[in-house]
This record gives structure tokens, sequence and C-alpha cells, in this order.
């Protein structure tokens, strides 16, 4: 059934006249061209998928579109700021924080959505929050890394 | 490599009907210097010949300095995570001497690089290496050439810095090297082996460099094949079996009709709908009735072992000495034992995606694969054209691990353009996935081994089924040894798995280091021996003898008999000619059967090591990834009937099965760099198998090590 939601992607206002039962990667990949977010396992159990809705990671190949109306996405595209890296994205490039980069941008929304909950995060708690991504290739040691630096980074007032 | 960066090279939409001859290929290059250079052995290059390759035949890489004094090579070999697009740039810049960030990597693009076999075998680095440093330095010596004539000043009174030639003595005396390739169109072919660079006269390599690729994987911007979006684009879905082997009795697909826009294509044993949008051709696919008769399932995830040896053709002697009824005279103990390891899947993030393009007779073809020259003759095969006619354009690959040498998405997104005269995206399901991965096959090893009174191993008996030849080779100082391999290879015979299988990172030798490493703490045991002091006193390879001690300095071993209750555990191997030893500690809940790995030292001896930051990356993913096939990752099917689909069954590992990781880089800076991408994984089975029997005194002789097996084990 079609209807008109409104929302915010990436900072901006946008309205779609759009079938609701639609899923919204497959929104954010065709309709809106942002392939930085990634198709991992269609059933949410990889996180190669997350974006966060209201600033809540979501798995997004799980999430009908119609969740998102009158809310805020934010996707891998929209997190740097004018041309500026995010401190976590900086962080993931300064620690080397990813190898075939497929993961990343499920890894980087995952943790920006546990640094907004939780600014001073312990590694337990890292490890925690983002026990549910997968990551192949084996960077999980420098992920936990340039979640720490991004988290005091962030804390140090570098918010974007 | 990005999109854009083609366009600037002025020979983007060549494909030339015939082998160009040197001077076409010359003229189509533009200006600038060009170095040609062989890879490898001649045999190479004949198969590039036998190929069709449209390039020259007398060279299959080359590296060009435009007039714009940027540096571009050119190579078939493809980044997958691996990090090679970092690593031979770091050579290329540090022989020119010129910036790393002049430098652009032209990777897998069948029309623009040189024929390649794939990127596999942790070879990019090992044997792409000198050759690409010959080149570079030939590069210089035509640049210092140019330079020496046009500042008017003999070579010897020349320096570089930074892509800019100086006379040494009058510094404003300089020319930088575009302004020498302007206008300039110099071609050389490196015949010679040229005189290198000392290694001490690195500037780049050696020294840590962050990923070039970085910033594009960090932003969403880089991509990867399933990103890519062709005007009029349709997305496929194919029909699949219920098991490897079923044949299809009929498809009733007028359900799938009824979706608006949906397209059906029915192309002899393929069944797939089209349409513009993924998800609608997704709900049109299930619409489809299908009947299938599935063969009778012979063999199960616990049946294989006892089908495998039953199939086993006669073996082939890898290598032998002495003699073993001599062996078995010498041991006092004598130890037989076997150890199992099932189906591993290689898992990447990344799903098998392709989008193909098929118009006036020519194909373009964007795919994840390990082997976009292999893809090339595939799909010119499918569609019935010249190979010629065939382009194939690697992006990102979301990971291989050896998954994507086979690239059977490819083919079909090809076969279907090809039909429906659109571009088609093919990007496989992850039950697709899992269906259709090459395994890492199980295997069989059967060791035979004995100690003698004094502590030295005496006899080695050794054979391994299906895993293959890789690690089989023990390097221990034995007198009396035998190794035999059955049923060689990744892919075994007809007959022998129920599914495809194929290379899986460092593939054989995770099997053959877990079964050598396990025995010879077994007989470390029988000793009474360290099994450190029992390893350093029955080994002769000095450089086997090193690494060992410095995982052990840095891990802290200190001597004790096995078992120690601490969950100490050690095992070392080589692998595509880099030495590796690891020391690990391990916790097990005796009530569970869980096991947790708390500490990993890994240390490594590769030769010179090109980017020791890059190194340590493929030793911490290395030590991460082999916790999955130690301790969970076990393919569970019945006949050709695959049981995990995804990975809620199967179990990769977590951050919360993160041990801490400490790696050790012995640095041996006048050595051949050797292969990085693999040999950390293969001591994982082996190293924690150690440990579990150092904390429970029980021993697991089958991967992976799953809690049900470790409980077994404590009896």
């Amino acid at each position: 059934m079609n209807k008109t939601i409104r929302f915010k992607l990436n900072g901006k206002t946008k309205s779609l006249e759009i079938d609701r039962d639609r899923i919204l990667l497959w929104v954010l990949r065709t309709d809106f061209k942002l392939t930085g977010t990634k198709f991992g396992c269609g059933e949410g159990f990889c996180g190669a998928c997350t974006v966060l809705v209201d600033n809540e990671p979501v798995r997004s190949c799980q999430f009908p579109v119609a969740n998102i109306d009158e809310k805020e996405v934010i996707t891998i595209e929209g997190l740097a700021g004018n041309g500026k890296l995010h401190p976590l994205q900086a962080a993931f490039v300064e620690h080397d924080a990813l190898q075939c980069g497929f993961c990343t941008s499920g890894m980087i929304l995952t943790a920006y959505g546990l640094l907004l909950k939780n600014p001073n995060p312990s590694r337990k708690d890292i490890i925690k929050g983002m026990d549910e991504n997968l990551c192949r290739c084996g960077a999980h040691t420098r992920i936990i890394q340039a979640i720490q630096r991004a988290a005091q980074n962030m804390r140090g007032g570098s918010k974007r | 490599m990005k999109k854009d960066d083609y366009q600037a090279m002025d020979f983007y939409d060549i494909a030339p009907a015939l082998p160009l001859s040197r001077r076409e290929f010359i003229k189509l290059l533009g200006g600038g210097i060009v170095i040609l250079f062989a890879v490898g052995e001649p045999s190479l290059l004949e198969a590039q010949r036998q190929r069709g390759q449209p390039l020259p035949d007398d060279f299959n890489a080359f590296l060009r300095i435009g007039e714009d004094g940027r540096v571009s090579c050119f190579t078939g070999k493809i980044e997958m995570g691996q990090g090679v697009i970092t690593s031979l740039a770091m050579m290329l810049a540090d022989e020119l001497e010129v910036p790393l960030d002049s430098v652009d990597m032209v990777m897998g693009d069948t029309d623009l690089c040189p024929w390649d076999a794939g990127t596999w075998g942790s070879m990019s680095t090992r044997f792409f290496g000198p050759p690409l440093r010959a080149a570079a330095a030939e590069a210089r010596a035509v640049l210092i050439e140019l330079g020496a004539e046009y500042l008017q000043t003999p070579p010897s009174e020349l320096t570089v810095e930074a892509g800019v030639i100086y006379n040494k003595s009058q510094r404003q005396k300089k020319v930088s090297y575009s302004q020498l390739a302007k206008g300039k169109k110099i071609t050389r072919r490196l015949e010679k082996e040229k005189v290198l660079e000392k290694p001490s006269d690195f500037t780049i390599v050696g020294t840590p460099v962050l990923r070039r690729d970085a910033v594009d994987k960090v932003t969403g911007k880089a991509r990867f094949a399933g990103d890519l979006q062709e005007e009029g684009m349709l997305y496929a879905r194919i029909l699949r079996p219920p098991a490897h082997g079923a044949k299809l009795i009929s498809a009733d697909t007028s359900g799938a009709k009824t979706i608006e826009g949906a397209r059906v294509i029915q192309d002899g044993d393929m069944i797939a709908v089209l349409h513009e949008d993924p998800e609608l051709a997704d709900q049109a696919l299930k619409k489809i009735k299908a009947q299938w008769e599935k063969p009778e399932a012979i063999v199960d995830d616990k049946t294989i072992f006892d089908h495998l040896l039953k199939v086993a053709p006669p073996g082939d002697i890898v290598s032998e000495g002495g003699n073993l009824a001599e062996g078995e005279k010498a041991s006092k103990t004598i130890i037989e034992k076997t150890y199992l390891n099932g189906y591993v899947a290689h898992a990447t993030i990344e799903t098998h995606t392709a989008l193909a393009k098929v118009e006036g007779g020519k194909a373009t073809i964007w795919a994840s694969t390990q082997s976009p020259f292999g893809v090339k003759e595939e799909a010119a095969s499918a569609l019935g054209f010249q190979s010629k006619d065939v382009h194939v354009i690697t992006p990102f690959v979301g990971g291989g691990f050896g998954g994507k040498g086979s690239s059977r998405q490819a083919v079909e997104a090809a076969r279907l353009a090809k039909i429906a005269g659109r571009p088609i995206q093919v990007a496989w399901t992850r039950p697709e996935e899992f269906f259709y991965d090459t395994f890492r096959p199980a295997a069989v090893v059967k060791i035979k081994a004995g100690v003698t009174g004094l502590g030295a191993i005496s006899l080695w008996d050794y054979g391994v089924y299906f895993a293959g030849e890789r690690g089989s080779q023990h390097f221990y100082d034995i007198p009396h040894h035998r190794t035999m391999t059955y049923g060689s290879g990744w892919q075994g015979q007809p007959g022998s798995h129920p599914f495809g299988t194929g290379p899986w990172r460092a593939p054989a030798n995770n099997t053959n280091t877990f079964a050598r490493e396990s025995q010879i703490d077994i007989l470390a045991a029988a000793a009474e021996k360290d099994p450190l002091e029992f390893r350093l006193k029955n080994l002769k390879d000095t450089r086997m003898i090193r690494v060992l001690k410095a995982a052990a300095e840095k891990f802290g071993w200190t001597p004790a008999k096995a078992p120690s209750g601490r969950g100490h555990g050690i095992a070392c191997g080589i692998d595509a000619g880099t030495y590796v030893a690891h020391m690990c500690e391990v916790e097990v809940d005796r009530k569970t059967g869980h096991v947790q790995v708390k500490r990993v030292v890994c240390a490594q001896d590769m030769g010179l090591s090109i980017n020791p930051e890059g190194a340590k990356i493929q030793m911490e993913g290395c030590v991460t990834m082999g916790l999955g096939y130690a301790l969970a990752e076990d393919i569970h099917f019945k006949g050709g009937e695959i049981l995990d689909l995804n990975f809620d069954t199967y179990e990769i590992p977590r951050f919360s099965w993160l041990p801490q990781i400490e790696t050790v880089l012995i640095d041996d800076r006048n050595a051949a760099p050797q292969g990085g991408g693999e040999p950390a994984i293969i001591c994982m089975g082996g190293v924690i198998a150690n440990a579990i029997f150092d904390a429970i005194g029980g021993r697991v002789f089958q991967l992976p090590m799953t809690p049900e097996r470790v409980k077994q084990a404590m009896g």
C-alpha cells in the first residue's frame, strides 16, 4: 500500500510516496543510491546494513520503511560533516580498523549509536555493544581500539 | 581504484580485435615513460599468449610515469582486504623515489592489465614484488639518463628526492619526473634484473603505512560490485535446488509473472526472475512453484570421514627419508592417532556479486572475484563469445579467502544480460552463498610417530586424506619419515565430496598443522618433556628455532610438562615461505566445555616485511579468523543438502571471542619478502588443541573443538 512518508535523511528532509512494506536497506541503496549501507546476510545477523534511526542503530535489512516516518535516518554517507571525517571515521582510518571494508559502515554506525548512549565505554562495554556485528577479516582488535580513541576525541569536544 | 582514474587514462575504451603489436600498444598508452616487465615464470607468458590476451605477449605487467608525473602500476592482482593496494605501491614508490600518494594502482581490469592467474597463495608480494622493484629501478635509470641530459650533469652527480632530480652540489639545478616525461614516448622492456636499492636505503618500505583505501571505506564511497548501478539495470534472482545433485522435475512460473514488471527467463538449467526492484525480484522468485527430485543422501557431517577413507585413491609420496621399519625399532614409544576436520565456509561478508552488460557482441562484467581473468574465460565460453570480447573489471572485493576464485555468479549475470538485453546484477543471498561456497574440504590425517628414550623423534609416518599437500611436510629433524597425500588437492575427485570444495585461507595447511602440532605435543608428553623444549631439541631449522624463541620470549613461556593445568599451548609451522610460531592461553569451562582463548602471541618471520603495519594487521586477522575453524565452524549437511545457511547456525568469530593478541615480526631486511596474508592462521587449531590439553589433560582430535567435543575429551 502506497503512502507518503516524511523523514530526515542525513540532515535533509525527504518526502517519499512509497509502498510502506518496502525494506529500508533497499530504499537507501536503490532509491537514494546510498550504497555505503551493505547487504550482508538479509536476516539481521551480521550488522553490515546498520543505520541509525533517531540515533538508534537498526538493521536496515529488517526495517520496514514505514517505520522511518517522521524520524531521522543517518547512513555512513551522512556521518562526515563539511568534508571532515567524523571522529569515529578518523579513528578507524588511524587505527587501520578495517581490511576488506565491507562490514565497516555497519561497524561505525553501531559504534556511533553506542557512544551516543555511553560516551565513556569500557572495553567490556564496547565488546558487548559490538558483539552482534560480524567481521570476517578479523579487524576486531583494531575496531575496539578505534572506538576507544574516538570516544576520547568525542568527549574532548570534536563531535563532528 | 576509483572509476574516475580510468578516465584520466586515454585508453579506457579499447577492446582490440586482435592482440596488439608492441607498437600499437605503446601508441595507445600515450605519452610518458613505460616499463614493461614479466612477473614469475616464462610459462605465465605462454599462458597469457594462449588466452588471447589483447596485450602484446612478451610482458605481463607494466608501469607508467605519465606526463603529469603520476606513476601507475597495472596488474591483474586484486585488492580484497589483504592490503596489496598499499604494499605494492610502497615498493614502487621507494624504488622510484616518489611520494607514495603519487602512485596509482590499476588492478584486476582485464582490458588494462596483463593476464594474471588470480590473487591467492599469499603470492602478490612474494612474486610480484621483486620484478616490480626491478622495473621501477629501470624507470628511475631512464629518468636519471634524461635528467643528466636536461641538467647537463653526469648521472653520478644527481640525486632524486620525491620525484625531483637534483644536482647534488647545486640544488637549484633540478628537474621533476613530470617535466622529463612530458612530451616523451619512451618504452623500455626490462630485460635483466637491475641492481636494486639496498634495503637500508628504503624510506617507505619497512615503515608502517596506513591503508590507502581506508578513507573511501569509512565514508561509504568505496564501490563494491553490488554498489554499481547501470542505466536500465535489472536485479536477478535465480531458482536454486534444495540440494546439490537435485534435478528439476517441473517449474510453474506463472505466479512470478503476476508481479508487475517481473520477467522470467529460462535458459537451459537456469530459471531466473528479473526486476528493476530487488525486493520485487525476490517476491517473484518466491512465487515460482518448483518440484525437485533429490538424490538419496549417502553421507552427512558425521559419516563423511569414513566415506572419505573408503573412497580415497592410492597415496602419493610427498617426501620420505630413512627407513620406517628402522624408525619403529629405534622408538621407545610409538603413538598412532587420527585427526579430523569438517567442512568450513569462507563466509565473506560480501556475498558473490556481479554486474554484467552485454552490448554489440561485447560483454563488460564487474565482479567480486579473486580471478578476473578466470571470469573472462568462463564468461566468454558461456556466452559463446571470444575471450577478447569480454572485459572484466574488479571493484573492491569484500573478502575472498580463496572463496572468490570460483565466480559462478559472474557467469550467471553475463548469461542473463545477454538474454535480457539489459544490464543485470546478480548478488547472492546468504543462503545462496552458503550453498554454492567451495568449502574447505573435510579431511582426515593419520599419523604414526615414535620417540626414543632420550626424547628424540625417531619415526614419522604421515598420511593426509583430501586436505591437500600444502603444509603436510614436517620440518623437524627426524631420521625415518614418510609423508603421503591421498586424494590430492582441495577439490577431491568426483564422488568424494557431496558439494563443491576449494582452497580456504592457507589451504590444506590448517588441517596439516593441527594434526602435526597436536602429535608433536603428544610425543612431548610421552617423552615427559616441556613442549617448547621438545620442539627445540628436535629442530635443526634455524629460522624455526628463531621464531619459536621469539614467541616464547614475548609470551613469557615457562617450561612445564603438559598437562600443567595452566592452559598454555604452542604450535609452529611454515606457509607461503613464512615461518610462524604461536603460543596461547585458554580457559576451559569444565561444566560446559566452552573454551575462551585469553591470549595469543604470534611470531612471524616473513623475510623483508614491506609494510610491517599491514603484516601485523594480517597476523591479527589470521589469529581472529582462525578462532572460528578451531572452535566452532563446521558445515552441517545431509547429502547434498546444506543445513547451515546463515550466521544464526554457522558461527564465525565475534568480538566476545577475542583474545589479547600480541604480534612479533622478525624483520629480516636482507631476506626476500614472503607471504603474509595466510601463514598466521595455520597454527590456530594446533595451538588451541595443545592449550586445551594443557588445561584439562584431555585432547580433542577433531576440528572444530566444540564444547561437546571438549567435554568428551575431559572424559
